[in-house]
């Protein structure tokens, strides 16, 4: 059956006219076996017009194998939609009907979830689900914030103090990345890429890098291969110390919220002291690394480390031994590992829930080919599961941030962050990266003059925030923030 | 019990000595641009050529550096043979006017034009925000968010983001404002009582940075409210954003 997809590893390129062109009843049966059956999970579905044809393009990672499956298909003004028999679709066609028009037939439920300026329905403006009878009321907050948070609207269908269904809409951060990145690579497309979501910027740079750098045939030397790995897990370190400590804070245990806040601080000034940008702007480009990090640098990152580390285990076992904060952490929010699976979560939030999910396990890419790490997969799917998750992670970041920056030799070099990228013409190439959050997918097409024809970004948030949604059913209205931080999901991510 | 006041000993003391001491900024930061005088070869454009945001420009006067444009990435710096621009480890770039943005040879210190005296009278004491995130990558949000942790510890200085529009005294936009913002933004706007004043936090806010050309956003603030405080950087520094706003309350004249 694998032979009638087109195969590739992490990053993979491959000829366009190696990709196959299935019948749509053929793309339908074997996505929605391997999806349901075989545990293959969906990384990317787009719509792409190519000679006239609309092309169906659909990317499935298969752990089992460490392998990414492509599929096309030649659909016409409608289709029939994957999305009943296959959840994880659901928002992946909404978003193809909103971006090309094409019809997925049968979805229950095809609201846009960007609002493209130029048309209507404007966000805000637009119908959401109601409820009603006795009991039943609304709550909405957003897209404004009492304090500085990114803009999204939530609206809480409750029947007296219970949630019966959260209605998460987006679309207010759009600002069109994708169609900017049409005609690219330019000087500005890592820029643009490093703004996709600014606490992922190291992770999203690092995926278009690694995209360009396959369908190029560039080669980032060891020593540039390590310092990224650094950047990351310095991005995973500093978001989960933050996160770790803004739970505290919505439980009002204000030790370690005051704690991690200046935690994560040092951390990004960790990162500053790489490449003088706090969330590592500049440090990965295409071909390496544009800044050098020798032997003295990284003998002073490893000195703040010891300083740092032991408070971070300090503010973090403080809570962690706290009843009063576990009794609030635990059995809220949770989603089932079945939920989780059905409806296509990744990264820490799905691996909080059981699933074992780790790119940099499964598909592993970069640094992490030689210097392996453990993927932490815990159970309950609560939020005290993933507030212990991240503080597993944060271990497992540290150590091997040791190894790394102990590891580096005397100078490393780096390269010009100003060169010029020729890409293959008619190339589809693949690029997955386990950000903080979760799996974060590029993929490219180039026309015939090895210009980006398409760009899609798919963010961990694009998968995670039906997640939040579903974590919010049934709990108290007042129970939103303590569930919504320990996703903490990106607006701005899922809106591009 | 106990264990929380070990803990409280062990971490001790670790908000930054700002505004008395200035904030150490990392060896590789990139501050405030720094111009040789005289014109370019007319036949260079190297800097143009690289620069993500068009926001270096040469003529017979010289080089001019529109802050307001600047994502700090440094790429004109290393890629000019002359090497006429540099960019220094100066943190506080904030200004008063947008003219004030743009850097030449010839300009001094952003902070020469000084605010209004009238803006330290009705603030000066106390700053209440009211923050609009319209669009951008939250990179802004999250440094100026670094600043309410104890190692910044915004409230020493009076400065707080409040949670109603009623609250507040000024308007804090990050991002590139987006169509889609735009409704909200101006309703946040009108729901602050007047006098009240507008901050653009971020190249994004000030000229809609890398998204000025995209048809999704509105190419900035001043499109749409004239703010009374610019404050440049992609994202800005903590220490930049402090420097700012505490000068916007006349409390750190030079």
């Amino acid at each position: 059956m694998e032979a009638n997809f087109l195969t590739l590893s992490n990053p993979g390129v491959a000829a366009l006219g190696n990709l196959p062109v299935v019948p749509l009843d053929e793309l339908r049966r074997r996505v929605i076996i391997n999806v349901n059956e075989e545990g293959w999970c969906v990384s990317s579905f787009f719509g792409v017009e190519l000679g006239g044809r609309n092309l169906l393009i659909c990317v499935l990672r298969d752990d089992s194998s460490s392998k990414l499956h492509l599929l096309g298909c030649e659909v016409g003004k409608s289709y029939k939609s994957l999305t009943a028999e296959c959840a994880a679709f659901h928002l992946f066609e909404r978003e193809l009907r909103e971006s090309t028009g094409i019809e997925p037939a049968g979805h229950p439920w095809l609201k846009p979830i960007r609002f493209n300026a130029d048309e209507s329905p404007d966000p805000g403006v637009t119908d959401y689900f109601a409820l009603g009878g006795e009991g039943a009321h609304e709550v909405s907050v957003g897209p404004v914030y009492a304090g500085l948070n990114e803009s999204g609207h939530f609206r809480f269908q409750c029947v007296g103090e219970y949630v019966h269904l959260l209605e998460i809409s987006l679309g207010y951060q759009h600002r069109g990345i994708e169609s900017m990145l049409v005609g690219g690579p330019t000087k500005k497309t890592l820029p643009i890429v490093e703004t996709i979501a600014g606490d992922s910027s190291t992770s999203h740079a690092g995926a278009y890098c690694q995209l360009v750098e396959a369908m190029s045939g560039m080669q980032p030397s060891k020593y540039a291969q390590m310092i990224r790995g650094i950047a990351w897990e310095f991005e995973r370190i500093a978001n989960h110390a933050g996160d770790l400590g803004a739970l505290a804070g919505n439980v009002a245990y204000l030790p370690t919220r005051s704690y991690c806040g200046r935690i994560r601080d040092d951390f990004l000034d960790m990162t500053a002291c790489l490449c003088g940008n706090r969330f590592g702007r500049g440090l990965i480009v295409p071909g390496g690394v544009g800044y050098d990090v020798g032997k003295a640098r990284a003998q002073e990152l490893i000195a703040r480390l010891d300083k740092v580390v032991p408070d971070l285990e300090n503010a973090l076992d403080l809570m962690f031994a706290e009843q009063s904060v576990l009794d609030r952490f635990k059995n809220l929010g949770a989603v089932s590992k079945e939920t989780a699976r059905e409806i296509g979560l990744v990264g820490m939030a799905a691996r909080a829930s059981g699933l074992s999910c780790d790119v940099r396990t499964h598909l592993s890419y970069g640094v992490y080919g030689e210097h392996p790490v453990e993927e932490v997969v815990l159970n309950g799917g609560d939020v005290l599961a993933r507030a212990r998750i991240r503080y597993d992670e944060i271990r497992q970041s540290l150590s091997s941030l040791y190894l790394l920056l102990s590891s580096l030799p005397e100078v490393s070099p780096c390269v010009s962050a100003t060169r010029d990228i020729s890409l293959p013409s008619d190339t589809i190439g693949v690029s997955l990266v386990e950000s903080w959050r979760g799996e974060v997918c590029h993929v490219a097409l180039t026309d015939g003059d090895g210009r980006f024809m398409k760009y899609k970004i798919v963010d961990p948030s694009f998968h995670n925030w039906f997640g939040l949604a579903m974590s919010m059913r049934d709990e108290q209205v007042s129970h939103f923030p303590l569930c919504n931080k320990s996703f903490n999901l990106s607006c701005c991510g899922h809106d591009l | 019990m106990i264990k929380s006041f070990i803990a409280r000993l062990k971490q001790g003391h670790q908000t930054g000595k700002f505004p008395h001491k200035d904030p150490v900024m990392p060896d590789r930061f990139l501050g405030l641009p720094e111009l040789s005088e005289g014109a370019c070869p007319e036949t260079c454009s190297a800097c143009m050529d690289v620069c993500p945001t068009n926001a270096i420009s040469h003529d017979a006067d010289g080089l001019r550096l529109d802050m307001g444009r600047c994502l700090f990435c440094g790429k004109c710096q290393s890629c000019c043979a002359e090497k006429r621009i540099s960019f220094t480890s100066q943190h506080d770039l904030g200004t008063f006017t947008r003219e004030g943005l743009v850097r030449t040879a010839k300009s001094g210190y952003s902070y020469d034009i000084q605010p209004d005296k009238a803006i330290s009278k009705l603030v000066g004491r106390s700053l209440k925000l009211r923050h609009v995130s319209a669009g951008g990558c939250a990179a802004c949000e999250l440094d100026f968010n670094a600043l309410n942790t104890l190692a910044w510890d915004l409230a020493r200085f009076n400065i707080e983001v409040v949670a109603s529009p009623r609250h507040a005294d000024a308007v804090l936009v990050t991002g590139s404002v987006t169509k889609n913002m735009l409704l909200a933004l101006k309703k946040t706007y009108e729901a602050v009582p007047k006098p009240s004043f507008v901050i653009a936090c971020g190249t994004c806010a000030i000229s809609g940075g890398l998204y000025a050309d995209s048809d999704q956003t509105c190419g900035g603030l001043e499109e749409v409210l004239k703010p009374d405080l610019y404050i440049p950087g992609c994202p800005p520094h903590p220490a930049t954003l402090l420097d700012a706003l505490v000068r916007f309350m006349g409390k750190k004249p030079r």
